[in-house]
């Protein structure tokens, strides 16, 4: 593999992961990351259509047309998503079930259409496909971080097998109830990108603004 | 070639093959796998009525497992079979919202929160040489966030409970959905639904079930600690459907031995 498409692949994994330094497909990590199993077929899901829908549109790009270019990328991805979707309903019904309005979401997560835009428009199918993988695999870094936290002081449990019993299982572990909504996947994506702001020092922002010294004074 | 590609006629056939390839991809994804979604859906619902009266056993298939179980179909306003029914194609989740399958219920009976009431239902029956061993009746009724769909096994007696379960609801995870947790579901099996009057009695307490209590020890559940709406929602569904606009009329006759 060459330095150029080992970047393209493992770039978007830690360099520049989109969900922690673009801040996009956020709001699918923080509903279906409660349980791991879940959270990996919704990864696979999501990889394989950024993927797929990257090559396609790579392979057409020479001939949409402007002005409806974002349209053609929609249609493309939601047909993508519409196949997943059925192939989740067919050989994977339990999760399906779990994932629910998920996997048809995906259509409008920020990182297949942004990838489509901002790498598939101008570059070869081959390369494209690699982008979607690694943006997939930077997305499923993110939600594999959150799900096992959430999952396991959230539950008690890791891929639905007991580490730690429940106290209302008889056991003695007081489950976090927070962990299981929605909200804790803030704090822990918040979390992840503090982490990997503190290892990845080129990744922290310059501050917007700088607060002035507070004046006591009455007012007037 | 670049202002060609922006022209009027190549836009509109790139559309055109765009639509077309993509509507060809997504029919055929969906005609394939129908047949196997569709088992994966029967599939689904024998199992929660078999777990719900105690039956199901990871090991064996359902299919299986589903051997013992007789279905029929109930007409709700008589209360006695259909016989004239045929119980394969017969769908009473569409019928529940169809018009000419069901009936409105005004505000004060629909105490579930389903609206309409379908006129047939379909029953489950386990069945040992004709006698009836377990019957197991679907419920539904809206708890806090959504409706909950579920089964409801009752012992030959027809008045004690063999078990309770939920195959779809969108309740809390961790709060309302603990409707799942088989902890709590444990505490039905062996309660009796109806009181010496004949009204539906079983439910769901706030708090923990004083077992010195007779009347308690004998129909109530604990409740769900932090979900007291998901708990009055059970307890609705469960009166609703067990009272005269659900399955009591059918519960009288079939004890009567006239259904």
């Amino acid at each position: 593999m060459s330095g150029e498409t080992k970047k393209i692949l493992l770039h978007p994994i830690f360099s520049n992961n989109p969900v922690a330094l673009q801040i996009l497909g956020v709001c699918s990590a923080l509903a279906v990351t409660t349980s791991m199993e879940v959270t990996l077929v919704m990864c696979l899901a999501l990889t394989t259509v950024t993927a797929f829908s990257n090559l396609f549109i790579s392979m057409i790009r020479n001939h949409i047309p402007s002005s409806i270019r974002i349209i053609v990328q929609m249609t493309i991805i939601a047909s993508l998503v519409i196949v997943v979707d059925q192939v989740l309903k067919a050989y994977a019904f339990g999760v399906s079930k779990q994932l629910s309005v998920f996997v048809g979401l995906i259509i409008t997560n920020c990182i297949v259409m942004g990838r489509a835009e901002a790498f598939a428009m101008a570059n070869p199918p081959g390369v494209s496909f690699l982008d979607g993988i690694g943006n997939g695999l930077g997305y499923s870094i993110v939600l594999i971080f959150v799900a096992t936290i959430r999952e396991i002081f959230g539950a008690g449990k890791f891929f639905g097998m007991t580490v730690m019993p429940l106290v209302n299982d008889g056991g003695w572990y007081v489950p976090n109830g927070m962990l299981l909504l929605p909200p804790s996947a803030f704090f822990l994506i918040a979390m992840f990108i503090w982490l990997l702001r503190n290892w990845k020092k080129d990744q922290q922002e310059a501050a917007d603004f700088k607060a002035l010294p507070q004046v006591n004074k009455e007012a007037v | 070639m670049s202002s060609n590609k922006d022209s009027i006629g190549n836009t509109i056939k790139t559309a055109f093959l765009v639509c077309l390839a993509c509507s060809i991809v997504v029919s055929f994804s969906a005609i394939a796998l129908r047949p196997i979604q569709d088992v994966n859906k029967v599939r689904e619902v024998k199992k929660n009525i078999l777990a719900a009266a105690g039956l199901f056993d990871e090991t064996k298939t359902v299919e299986e497992q589903f051997g013992v179980i007789k279905t029929r179909i109930v007409d709700l306003r008589t209360g006695k079979y259909a016989t004239d029914m045929d119980v394969d194609s017969y769908d009473q989740r569409k019928a529940s919202k169809d018009p000419s399958q069901s009936e409105k219920l005004t505000a004060s009976d629909d105490i579930a929160g389903i609206k309409r009431v379908e006129n047939y239902a379909k029953v489950y029956a386990v069945e040992n040489n004709g006698q009836l061993e377990t019957l197991i009746l679907p419920v539904r009724g809206y708890g806090l966030w959504s409706t909950l769909w579920g089964f409801v096994a009752l012992e030959s007696d027809l008045n004690t409970v063999v078990g309770l379960g939920f195959y779809e609801h969108a309740e809390t995870p961790g709060l309302g959905g603990e409707v799942d947790n088989p902890r709590w579901k444990a505490m039905w099996p062996g309660k009796q639904v109806f009181n010496t009057d004949g009204d539906v009695a079983v439910y769901i307490k706030k708090g923990s079930v004083d077992s010195s209590i007779a009347a308690e020890k004998t129909h109530a559940i604990d409740g769900l600690s932090g979900a007291t709406l998901t708990s009055n929602g059970v307890n609705n569904l469960i009166e609703f459907w067990l009272g005269d606009d659900g399955f009591s009329p059918f519960l009288k006759n079939l004890k009567a031995g006239g259904a």
